[in-house]
């Protein structure tokens, strides 16, 4: 079958993509502006042998999750800022016995019931530190529907790959826009399998992960017969130790090191008109979109303007933030919360670039023309043409 | 404990239709295969010991195969089962047990999914999920110790303390009233119903093995005793002293007149309740029929 493109809205794609990556379960509670998520799930889960499962809260969704992820399955929910916020427990649960599973968080404003349907960004700090103590946890950030598709299968992969919680962080404008998308075929896209360990059911108990080598856990109900705890547990047997601090800090540096050691392999980066740029924009999600126009009007004007855009936000994506902060003069972070990325870039900048902020909490999109306004300051001596 | 075993009673339904198990105690040996460790951070006098043998007593009696069980458990005294009991085995977040399991048994239908519970993992944070899963009928068997306390954090009240008793947190008395957990249970959906004591061993290892055995879900709750927090503020910190005083209070179901008071320790015990109607993880299945076939069609 030839790839023709099908008009889709950004959470049926994070729908197709869930079942392209071999999703098999779903629970979620409806709440705007995620819902269609779980209405196309309950609807193409069955048609795929998978189970759609509608919870009574968010907290027993991302629970009935982990026990899915357990017992073998794919897993996924998706919600909005307020469920975030209720399944943050259990993201921490899912994060220390490290359970492969994908969170889907379409951003609303808030706090609270805020603005049920305008978008935000205002979860990025709750996606890094939502849950309480140390962890690592991998975010990625659509900023179109193509990629409501492919960051969700990629958001799984990277869950199986390393046993962690991964957190697709859309939001109202992304989730409820429609656009042209060329579905990718069977073959098309990497899909990451779970596997089992090499090792015999008696031999387990004395193998451990290591960095460069995490073993898949086995599913619950086989010879294996493990045990899983969200009480800190000794790496190498598996056995609950709250004793011994040593223990404690080795697998609390261990659940942390597992990520920032793979950052490499798992940061993903669109940089646009960067070699020569003077100043960057450093936009993510649906802001991208705008910052992307506003490069191309000053680029077009021969202006140095280029573009950052993080597509893994957790982790942060430290080196190509030092390679910018040694080549522009300036940042510009338009966000649609007010400083929650931007303080993080200028930490990684430390000094070496003026960082400007520009937030937004009014449930708007920041447009091209606020974008380009921040721009014009930063090269007052230019004549600019108005397009 | 010989006098105690001799006393123990096997109840049939209220209705007569739900023949319990019979199941023939095992060996110390054959429950010991079935741990993990046989050391506990449970009290010396804490019943936690004794349901936890009549669990595998009830799996060993119905000869469930000990690679299908999954035992998932919240949080608290009761929680640390998960630990010592050599199944697959899930020691989850605080009163999230039951959600947890709506997962496994959905994912794999296969398994013997058994969801350990506190008082308070059951009643208090994670009612909603108790009632929930038994308006599902979801095919898991809910085990609740209920020592009407917190004990893990040191004897606060809980939905299931009595009115008027002490704890940590109700040192002029509690003055809110009690759960009984099997109604509760009952009015929300639950399809098997029973209650059990730590004082009558034989009873208790009988109805979890009627829980495991019926399609549905169904929740047992076993009367533990708490010696160290709850009977030294109530009742009595002697642990015999104190199963003397479950025996009194636990009244054969068949025997319990509806009209009496419930107030403090006097409820039936034995099979409450059992009925049959569709399981929510066979309903999916057929969903999954209608889905296929609409897609074909």
């Amino acid at each position: 079958m030839a790839a023709t493109a099908v008009l889709l809205q950004g959470n049926e794609a994070v729908a197709e993509g869930a079942i392209a990556a071999g999703a098999r379960f779903f629970a979620g509670y409806p709440i705007t502006p995620s819902t269609e998520i779980a209405e196309v799930l309950s609807q193409r889960l069955p048609q795929v042998g998978g189970t759609f499962i509608q919870m009574e809260d968010e907290i027993a969704s991302i629970a009935a999750v982990c026990g899915a992820s357990l017992a073998g399955k794919k897993a996924l929910t998706a919600t909005s800022g307020p469920g975030f916020s209720l399944m943050q427990e259990m993201i921490g649960f899912a994060s220390m016995a490290q359970i492969p599973c994908v969170i889907v968080d379409v951003m609303r404003g808030g706090p609270s019931t805020g603005l049920p349907t305008e978008p935000s960004q205002g979860d990025v700090m709750q996606a890094r530190w939502g849950t309480h103590g140390e962890h690592s946890v991998i975010a990625l950030v659509p900023n179109s529907v193509m990629e409501c598709y492919t960051l969700t299968v990629e958001a799984f992969n990277l869950s199986e790959q390393y046993r962690t919680p991964v957190i697709v962080l859309s939001d109202a404008l992304i989730g409820h826009m429609r656009e042209a998308v060329v579905v990718p075929q069977p073959g098309e896209l990497r899909i990451a399998e779970r596997g089992e360990p090499d090792c015999e059911p008696d031999e387990y108990d004395t193998v451990t992960s290591t960095l460069d080598n995490i073993l898949p856990r086995p599913p619950l109900g086989s010879p294996f017969k493990v045990h899983v705890t969200g009480l800190v547990y000794n790496r190498l047997s598996g056995t609950p130790d709250t004793s011994d601090p040593a223990a404690a800090a080795d697998l609390g540096r261990y659940l942390r090191e597992k990520i920032y050691h793979h950052r490499d392999a798992i940061v993903r980066v669109e940089e646009t008109a960067m070699e020569d740029a003077e100043i960057a924009i450093f936009a993510y999600g649906s802001v991208a979109r705008s910052a992307k126009a506003v490069v191309k009007w000053a680029r077009a004007q021969g202006v140095p303007v280029g573009m950052v855009r993080p597509i893994t936000l957790w982790p942060f994506p430290t080196a190509a933030v030092d390679r910018m902060a040694e080549q522009v003069r300036a940042v510009i972070v338009p966000e649609m919360n007010i400083k929650q990325m931007s303080w993080e870039v200028q930490a990684a900048v430390a000094g070496r670039a003026k960082v400007v902020d520009h937030g937004r909490i009014d449930g708007k999109l920041i447009t091209p023309a606020e974008i380009k306004e921040l721009v014009k300051a930063q090269f007052p001596y230019h004549r600019w043409e108005e397009a | 404990m010989t006098a105690l075993v001799d006393e123990q009673r096997l109840e049939e339904s209220p209705k007569g239709d739900y023949q319990l198990p019979k199941v023939k105690p095992h060996t110390t040996a054959e429950i010991k295969a079935h741990l993990r460790s046989a050391k506990t951070l449970w009290c010396p006098g804490c019943s936690n010991g004794t349901i936890t043998r009549a669990l595998i007593d009830a799996i060993l009696g119905l000869g469930l195969d000990p690679e299908k069980v999954v035992v998932v458990a919240g949080i608290g005294c009761s929680g640390r089962i998960s630990a010592y009991l050599d199944y697959s085995t899930v020691h989850t977040a605080h009163g999230r047990a039951l959600a947890v399991a709506t997962g496994v048994k959905a994912a794999d239908p296969s398994l013997h999914v058994i969801v350990t519970m506190g008082d308070g993992d059951s009643s208090a944070i994670g009612g909603n999920h108790l009632i929930h899963a038994a308006r599902r009928n979801i095919d898991v068997t809910a085990l609740v110790f209920n020592n009407s306390i917190y004990g893990m954090t040191g004897g606060q009240m809980s939905p299931t303390t009595h009115l008027g008793d002490k704890s940590t947190t109700s040192v002029y008395g509690n003055v809110e009233p009690a759960f009984d957990l099997c109604e509760l249970a009952h009015a929300a959906g639950a399809t098997y119903v029973a209650r059990g004591t730590s004082w009558a061993y034989q009873q208790l290892v009988s109805v979890i093995a009627g829980g495991l055995g019926h399609k549905g879900f169904s929740m047992v709750e076993a009367m533990a005793i708490c010696p160290v927090y709850y009977g030294r503020f109530n009742l009595t910190s002697d642990p015999a002293e104190f199963l003397r005083i479950q025996k009194e209070h636990a009244v054969p179901a068949n025997k319990f007149d509806e009209g009496e008071s419930r107030v403090r320790d006097h409820y039936p015990v034995g099979l409450l309740h059992h009925t049959e109607r569709d399981e929510f993880v066979a309903s999916l299945a057929k969903v999954r029929t209608r889905a296929q076939e609409a897609t074909r069609g």
